[in-house]
């Protein structure tokens, strides 16, 4: 058994007004520090695949397909295997 | 001959039943609920995917709606020159489905924005808004909390040129500008149409704005483009 991490985050690019208000809440409470938050989505999965390759592609393209959007995110993961 | 309209329901779409109303009380056609269950639209001659929150918006808006079985159908309608007309969360789908450029960011307010608006007939030469005067200035409610438009620069340009920009949010004289943009929208873009022509998106809601009962009628102007685009085939 796989077991996969994935990050969904708005583009560069894009304006992120979630991560922007949110950062103005830490300046509120004196982080001042907190130049920058940009907001995004975590995903687990947990993947019955033969190999680490097809546990990666599987995980590759149901991010490309469905969990994240081009035009305005960007997606990153990592695949480990359960139990090692 | 009356026009049939099939109004797309997903999980979560709640204008199904406005859009219903004003195909057959309001316009005097025919319109049937399609389940998004159904393998296929049947005959149909306007898809409307309707306004909402289908599958609660879940991961983004219109994400999992494009993988409705009944969203194969759509797709292959548009491809043969078939009318759709996706309102707000319709419009969602349509971006998600690929069949318009472009996506719904989250409003530049964060907030949810429910109120009547302005919008400018941009290219009063479509099949949606043929019986629209150029500039004229339609008052319509929007209703969405991620109506905020963007494409890559070279998408938007290439709308530009292509008068696929149909309609923009503007004041009531018609003037677009920061003040009148209630989400954001790159350009201040409500709605496009696909290249062909045949698909169109906004974030207003014109069905919203059909029944005079309501106080406002400009929304079936939009209607109005729809059925004469027909009257051709209809004669």
């Amino acid at each position: 058994m796989f077991h996969s991490k994935i990050v969904v985050t708005l583009r560069k690019s894009i304006l992120d007004p979630q991560g922007k208000a949110v950062q103005h809440g830490m300046h509120s409470l004196g982080y001042e520090a907190v130049k920058n938050v940009r907001m995004g989505k975590f995903v687990e999965l947990q993947i019955d695949a033969v190999s680490m390759e097809s546990a990666e592609s599987i995980t590759r393209e149901v991010s490309e397909k469905l969990l994240a959007n081009p035009v305005m995110e960007d997606v990153s993961f990592t695949v480990e295997e359960e139990g090692r | 001959m009356k026009l049939t309209f099939g109004i797309v329901v997903f999980p979560g779409s709640n204008c199904d039943h406005d859009a219903q109303f004003v195909a057959e009380t309001i316009l005097g056609h025919k319109a049937r609920l399609i389940w998004h269950k159904e393998g296929s639209l049947g005959d149909v001659d306007v898809v409307v995917l309707p306004g909402g929150f289908s599958y609660g918006d879940y991961l983004r808006c219109g994400a999992l709606a494009r993988f409705s079985p009944v969203m194969k159908d759509v797709v292959r309608f548009a491809a043969s020159g078939g009318v759709v007309i996706g309102i707000c969360n319709g419009f969602q789908v349509l971006t998600e489905a690929g069949l318009l450029p472009g996506v719904l960011l989250r409003n530049s307010s964060l907030k949810f924005v429910c109120d009547y608006v302005h919008v400018r007939v941009e290219n009063p030469q479509t099949r949606f808004t043929g019986s629209c005067r150029p500039g004229q200035v339609l008052e319509i409610p929007i209703a969405h909390g991620e109506g905020n438009y963007f494409a890559e620069p070279d998408t938007v340009r290439k709308l530009e040129e292509d008068g696929r920009i149909v309609f923009r949010y503007c004041d009531a004289s018609g003037t677009v500008s920061e003040e009148a943009n209630p989400n954001g929208s790159i350009r201040s873009i409500a709605g496009i149409i696909n290249e062909r022509g045949n698909v169109l998106g906004m974030m207003p809601h014109p069905e919203r704005a059909s029944d005079p009962a309501l106080g406002h009628t400009d929304g079936k102007k939009v209607f109005d483009s729809i059925v004469e685009s027909f009257v051709p085939a209809l004669v």
